[in-house]
């Protein structure tokens, strides 16, 4: 990560403690904007026209989309992080408020550190809460009502009027700001985009001639978006599933994971209808629940498909006792796990990586699942392809773990690279090669790398039958419940796990030199620890060494990565250090002494702030 | 009216002894309904002449679910996880619905925890044969009632079951399944007709075999043992199956028999016997079977056929050739789809 042009400008906390002393200074390129609004009102709209605008100034941004699990009328904020230095994660503190929501406006701005900066809707009044910030009131419902004859879309309408407003206040360029809108709406809706076009300009014209900025915060071109793109992971994922050939799709519709499946099925029917007859290259079905939905995966997957299922935490849990039986029957299957918090009624719409340990170990007796970490939506679309070539080569079920907050929100990626290497199907005898060899035996471990050769059912040749079943088995796949056959059955699965070390992708590793501590983190808690070790450096001159998981079994890179380091920082975004867990399960205990937690469980994504502050804490610094 | 039955041959039309439809060694009970249910199945595979490298034979789990492994050993077998077959099974006929797909369950692993799959399989009209074999009880846990026992009816320690019955049969009807038949073990010609028909149905063929336990559920005051169906079963016709590769004509009566071509063109004849019973009339099938709910006496035979309805793979407007086996190039857009994606989000 490059921190260059940081230096070019002040960071807002050196603007805040400016401001008090009365000399204003700019910041540019460095802050964070929060939208508070009501659910259902259409803000997502005027907010990613917002952050787009800015993507196409070509300043690094992200958003990211706090929403209750309502479908109107609750409170929901969106965030938007503008970073020169490219940081991406959530910025702790909010420096610029755009208060629509009367229920939360004061408790947001009481949130607000000082000098922050205001817009707000008018009757709101919130400029007699405090008086250590910047307010901008104005006066929404009388500056939509002429660019919106139609009462009942100025609800909608009118929070593109605050866009207008904060093009002002900002300094966004209005043209980027139009394209922006244009492109969100899309060439099918040009009427809407032109009604909510001339609300963007009726707040920019009155912000232009009734306000006086005086807030330090900018935002200033830094050249384009070039290649770059905006998407979301469960849409790069389903991207990613498109490219690797999945042919079969089942699923049962859980938040956050249903915008993957949804993505998906729209992907399918663009780019995989067969081209002469029109007919799918592919099935989905919406089930029942999760068991039928990863039942019919284990079934097309045993029957020789590419098959799939994508659900989150309370989905998993339904879904432990058939992946015990395609890992004992050694059926592959790829599981995606958009990770949500807690329960069933906990946070459906708060993120959190609450599934590392549960989908490891998932089921019943010895298990031991492939998970993978995509922690950007590239990973998201590499990762897929890379999972059903694992699956269908172990012939065993493959995590994907993501998050609410890379699956859900949108984020600025460059363009996915076309999958190059071919389509892997892992072994499979054909009806040749078992006239060749007269027969085979199921879950022989002919290679020694505890993956047997399999047939596909309808290969036609007789001797290609064999019977799959979890209970006891031979390594021709007759019943048994003979001590030595299930001890060899465990036995070859474990050495399945460790040819699987060999195969998943290594972690990403940036060594600081001489440095006594080090951090490991995975997913999307690369962005808090990424900036946390620069502000570690930059903040307590301590440096730090840098290691991100990108799967599970763990390779070799960990325990030499640990033995290099006095002391490591295990970042996890859940109450009972999972992944740190998960290292002690694995990792020679003479290392252990050496692992530290920094855990983050709030459902918000993990921020950097908290990460330094609790290894300033835990160092003693 | 006679039937010129074909002589017992030793070998089917693609030339294979009835060995090559046999699986391994029954462990069930002796005298278990299931083994005779057993020894059908693999006549009517048989005599149907199907390869059977093209047939999928899937369970849940249970005394029924074991049986798959007792039939065919020459096709592919998945003894699954317990109630949840309908769902192994539909996707397996997703990755490849050019399979000719058998399920074998119980009424546990059926009517009770896999009740949402079974329902939703009907729903859907998955193409396959889905047999219960019914008993009423669970034998693998020793005894205990499932959701098929009869009200009334009596286990061996003495408890008696105040809880109405599913009937699986009227839950295939109203759901959407497309071929629905009850049967009684002990009846070999008509569960055999039964079979070798559903062989020939595209769409979810629903077979409810009543099977005496003879370990738990062959008591007095049981209303699934072999003396109680042999007194109770009231067939609604008499059936005659003829094959689509045979061509057998038969004099009847006039008015006494009903004929019902398969998809396959195998002829199903249904002769008359106590009723005129008309087994395209859903609304007819529906009231016989609430009709005898109450009088103790058990209908079997073809309950319910339609032959219009789409099956679910069809509805799903699939390729001809199976999905498991499609070429990279068929499943892998060009270079050009990731373009045309990404250029969309810039």
């Amino acid at each position: 990560m490059s921190i260059t042009g940081v230096t070019a400008t002040l960071s807002s906390a050196d603007a805040r403690s400016a401001h008090r002393n009365d000399q204003p200074a700019r910041v540019v390129n460095d802050f964070s904007i929060q939208v508070a609004t009501v659910n259902g009102s259409g803000s997502q709209t005027a907010n990613n026209v917002l952050m787009r605008a800015i993507f196409q100034m070509g300043v690094p941004v992200s958003g990211k989309n706090l929403f209750p699990s309502n479908i109107a009328g609750l409170p929901t904020w969106f965030t938007i992080r503008a970073s020169a230095a490219g940081y991406i994660g959530r910025k702790k503190e909010t420096d610029f408020l755009v208060a629509m929501n009367p229920e939360t406006g004061v408790e947001d701005v009481e949130k607000l550190d000082a000098g922050a900066a205001v817009v707000y809707d008018e009757p709101l009044n919130l400029s007699r809460v405090r008086s250590d910030v910047t307010f901008y009131s104005v006066p929404f419902d009388k500056l939509t009502v002429p660019v919106c004859p139609e009462a009942r879309l100025r609800k909608l309408v009118r929070n593109m009027v605050y866009d207008g407003v904060v093009a002002h206040l900002l300094g966004i360029d209005l043209e980027e700001m139009r394209k922006a809108l244009y492109k969100q709406f899309g060439p099918r809706k040009v009427k809407a985009a032109e009604l909510n076009w001339n609300a963007v300009q009726a707040g920019k014209r009155w912000a232009e001639e009734n306000l006086t900025k005086q807030d330090p915060y900018w935002i200033e071109r830094l050249g384009t978006s070039g290649r770059q793109l905006i998407i979301d992971g469960n849409s790069a994922l389903a991207l990613g599933c498109v490219f690797a050939g999945v042919t079969v799709l089942t699923w049962y519709p859980i938040t956050p994971s249903s915008s993957l499946a949804e993505a998906l099925i729209n992907y399918l029917a663009r780019f995989r209808e067969d081209p002469e007859t029109g007919k799918a290259t592919f099935a989905v079905v919406q089930a029942e629940d999760e068991l039928a939905a990863v039942g019919m995966a284990i079934g097309a997957g045993w029957a020789g498909a590419r098959a799939m299922t994508a659900t989150s935490g309370p989905g998993i849990s339904l879904m432990a006792e058939f992946v015990g039986l395609a890992y004992y029957a050694d059926i592959p299957v790829v599981i995606v796990d958009v990770q949500r918090a807690g329960p069933s009624t906990g946070l459906p719409t708060r993120t959190a990586q609450g599934d590392t340990l549960k989908n490891v170990v998932l089921s019943h007796g010895d298990t031991r699942h492939p998970v993978l970490f995509p922690s950007s939506p590239e990973e998201c679309f590499t990762f897929a392809g890379l999972a059903f070539d694992l699956a269908e080569r172990y012939q065993t079920p493959v995590f994907i773990n993501t998050d609410l907050d890379l699956g859900m929100n949108n984020w600025v990626t460059d363009p996915f690279p076309y999958p190059e290497e071919p389509i892997r199907r892992g072994k499979v005898l054909t009806a040749e090669d078992l006239e060749r060899l007269g027969g085979f035996a199921r879950y022989r471990d002919v290679d020694g790398d505890g993956v047997g050769w399999r047939t596909l059912p309808g290969t036609p040749h007789p001797a290609a039958a064999y019977f799959t079943r979890g209970s006891g088995h031979n390594d021709k796949a007759q019943y048994s419940e003979r001590e030595d056959d299930y001890v060899n059955n465990l036995d070859r699965l474990a050495r399945k796990l460790e040819a699987l070390r060999g195969d998943v992708p290594p972690p990403e590793i940036q060594l600081a030199p001489g440095a006594a501590i080090g951090f490991v983190c995975y997913g999307t808690s690369r962005y808090a620890a990424e900036e946390s070790r620069d502000q570690l450096a930059r903040e307590y001159g301590v440096a730090a060494s840098y290691l991100r998981l990108k799967a599970y079994p763990f390779t070799s890179e960990l325990e030499r990565f640990l033995e290099a380091h006095e002391r490591v920082y295990v970042i996890d975004q859940n109450r009972d250090a999972q992944l740190l867990g998960l290292m002690r399960l694995d990792l020679p205990v003479p290392l252990l002494g050496r692992l530290r937690s920094v855990r983050h469980y709030t459902g918000l994504p993990v921020d950097a702030r908290s990460v330094t502050n609790q290894i300033v804490q835990q160092e003693g610094l | 009216m006679s039937a010129a039955a074909a002589p017992p041959r030793k070998t089917n039309r693609l030339g294979l002894e009835v060995i090559s439809y046999k699986g391994g060694k029954t462990t069930l009970c002796a005298g278990c309904g299931h083994n005779a249910i057993t020894e059908r199945l693999i006549e009517a595979f048989w005599e149907m002449g199907v390869a059977p490298w093209k047939v999928i034979k899937l369970s849940g789990i249970g005394c029924s679910s074991k049986t798959p492994a007792y039939f065919l050993g020459l096709s592919h077998g998945f003894n699954s996880v317990h109630g949840r077959a309908a769902a192994v099974a539909t996707g397996a006929i997703l990755a490849n619905h050019q399979l000719q797909c058998i399920v074998v369950s119980g009424d546990g692993d059926t009517a009770s925890i896999g009740l949402g799959n079974f329902m939703h399989m009907l729903r859907r009209n998955v193409p396959l044969v889905y047999v219960i074999e019914n008993n009423g009880v669970y034998g693998l846990t020793k005894g205990q009632f499932s959701a098929t026992a009869d009200v009334g009816s009596r286990q061996k320690n003495g408890i008696v079951n105040e809880m109405p019955p599913i009937d699986c049969c009227l839950a295939a009807i109203e759901m959407g399944a497309t071929f629905v038949a009850r049967s009684f073990s002990g009846d070999k010609k008509q569960l055999s007709a039964i079979l070798k028909a559903s062989i020939g149905h595209h769409g979810l063929a629903v077979i409810d075999v009543i099977s005496p336990c003879t370990t738990f559920n062959d008591h007095e005051g049981s209303t699934k043992s072999y003396s109680y169906m042999r007194e109770h079963e009231e067939p609604l016709h008499d059936l005659h199956f003829v094959p689509f590769f045979e061509d057998i004509s038969v004099d009847y009566e006039e008015g006494t028999l009903r004929e019902v071509v398969m998809h396959d063109g195998s002829r199903l004849r249904l002769r008359k016997l106590d009723r005129d019973y008309d087994p395209t009339d859903r609304m007819h099938a529906v009231a016989a079977l609430h009709e005898f709910e109450t009088t103790g006496e058990v209908l079997t035979g073809i309950l319910y056929v339609d032959k219009t309805r789409e099956s679910f793979t069809q509805s799903l407007g699939l390729v001809d050739a199976p999905l498991a086996t499609l070429p990279q190039d068929r499943v892998r857009p060009p270079r050009e789809a990731l373009e045309q994606a990404m250029e969309e989000l810039r």
